[in-house]
């Protein structure tokens, strides 16, 4: 990266006085609450398909991420996510719902260009990235594991 | 190169008719009942949010036409710009207006641009009759530079709302005193201004710089003080980058009085919930400018003032490449053309 000039560096400084800063605490407060009762949902589907469906406490964890990612759509769609976005930041970003709201607020927004092109193209615009890492990081978390056992450091 | 770089107009070219439009959050703006017209939703009953932009153009242009009762045909030439890709909306506007056309980029900053070389073109006997303006379309330009609308991202205190809506001007010779709502007197062109910042969602702290340095430079060469302006007013610097670019004249001696130095950014939503520092985009100058000061220059109640817009010249492509944002600013003096006896 191409180092700032002198000149650069004393706006900088006149910048950052007069900035607004993000008000880091509450934002953590709103987002903790927030991310919390989402999964709290989230639990509470997932009792519901033990309780009343055939699932096991492995096998509830799909249908219930497939439940909260069609609820985020919905509020995507009505256009409330984006609301709940702005007030709890990291608190709806973070949950399965937040990777819900990337995927279908691109498909939306693109729908102007077409099903191929628009829609198809960029549904994975910004949900694309965190497939692609997830994917790689799977990987070499998975190749560690292994490596692991076969040397018996792990059971 | 010569010393002095602002032009000054000998033929009193002047604004004749302004149409301004706004979208749907401009109808709570507190200056709402200066523009002439508010759509009442951001499709418009189009089919994109990039071809409501180019109705808004439409509209607006059409809306200034119609106070002069003129016909397109009457007007030599169009100068106009936005800021989704290859200024598309504005040249589809022109495609159906069938008017000599050139395609103006400077970003937020296009109003001034525009108006300046109006001016130019009029004082100077190219053409009689010429309409510029800008416009943004919020939707659209969030979609270009930003995310989704929907998407819940987060954003930060420091980013602005872009403006929907569009701002247009006929500017010609006026034909007797009545007919003129502002006489364009002196024009500074700016020059980019790069401060080194990189935030897409701070850009009124990058185009400060641009701003101080096209007023300073006009004062310079004009010979003129803050107090010969009744007003100094920035295009879309905002809450944040307008104290900057104060502090920066502060700095170089230029000191204003109390409601002298305002902000377009900051003016047109006023304190509404959701803007976060302010508002932004090429409509906000040209909506601020053509739709409130004018009439209060009209009227005579400011007898001069000193606009400058100023533009963020970035692209998605360049921030995510990691260069920082050039800025540019262009001012524009105008005068009452109610007598000053």
């Amino acid at each position: 990266m191409k180092k700032k000039t002198l000149s650069q560096q004393s706006y900088q400084q006149l910048a950052d006085a007069h900035e607004r800063k993000r008000p880091v605490l509450m934002n953590c407060i709103k987002a903790f609450f927030v991310g919390g009762l989402i999964c709290v949902i989230g639990q509470a589907v997932t009792v519901l398909f033990i309780t009343f469906f055939p699932f096991t406490e492995q096998t509830a964890g799909n249908p219930s991420v497939s439940v909260m990612v069609f609820l985020s759509m919905i509020l995507t769609g009505i256009g409330v996510y984006d609301r709940l976005g702005q007030f709890a930041g990291a608190g709806s970003a973070v949950p399965v719902t937040g990777f819900g709201n990337a995927v279908i607020s691109a498909a939306i927004e693109h729908r102007t260009e077409g099903f191929v092109l628009g829609v198809g193209g960029n549904m994975f615009k910004l949900a694309g990235s965190v497939i692609v890492f997830g994917v790689v990081s799977a990987f070499f978390i998975a190749t560690i594991k292994t490596l692991l056992i076969q040397w018996g450091i792990i059971g | 190169m010569k010393q002095e770089s602002t032009w000054f107009f000998q033929n009193k070219p002047s604004i004749l008719a302004t149409g301004v439009v706004g979208g749907p959050f401009e109808k709570q703006s507190p200056l709402a009942e200066k523009f002439d017209l508010c759509m009442d939703t951001l499709w418009m009953n189009e089919a994109s949010f990039e071809k409501a932009n180019r109705l808004l153009i439409d509209r607006s242009i059409q809306t200034a036409l119609n106070k002069l009762s003129l016909h397109p045909s009457d007007i030599d030439a169009l100068l106009l710009g936005d800021l989704i890709n290859q200024i598309t909306p504005s040249s589809m506007a022109a495609r159906s207006l069938n008017i000599p056309y050139l395609g103006l980029f400077s970003a937020c900053a296009t109003s001034m641009q525009g108006l300046s070389l109006a001016a130019a073109l009029v004082d100077g006997g190219f053409c009689e009759k010429v309409i510029t303006g800008a416009s943004s379309h919020n939707a659209a330009v969030e979609k270009q530079f930003r995310y989704p609308t929907e998407y819940g991202g987060q954003k930060p205190p420091t980013a602005q709302w872009t403006v929907t809506g569009a701002g247009f001007a006929v500017v010609g010779q006026a034909s007797d005193e009545g007919a003129s709502i502002a006489t364009i007197d002196k024009a500074t062109i700016g020059r980019v201004r790069d401060p080194g910042l990189k935030d897409p969602f701070n850009m009124g702290a990058a185009m400060a710089p641009a701003a101080a340095e096209v007023i300073e430079r006009h004062f310079l060469d004009t010979g003129m003080k803050p107090v010969d302006y009744d007003v100094i007013v920035t295009g879309d610097l905002a809450w944040i980058g307008h104290g900057i670019a104060e502090d920066l004249l502060k700095k170089k001696g230029l000191t204003f009085s109390e409601n002298q130095f305002l902000d377009c950014g900051k003016m047109i939503y006023a304190q509404l919930d959701g803007v976060q520092a302010g508002a932004s985009g090429p409509a906000c100058s040209a909506m601020v400018i053509y739709g409130h000061f004018l009439s209060l220059l009209q009227m005579g109640s400011i007898k001069r003032m000193l606009a400058v817009a100023t533009g963020a010249l970035l692209s998605p492509l360049t921030f995510q490449q990691g260069d920082s944002i050039p800025c540019i600013a262009h001012a524009v003096a105008l005068s009452s053309p109610v007598s000053t006896l």
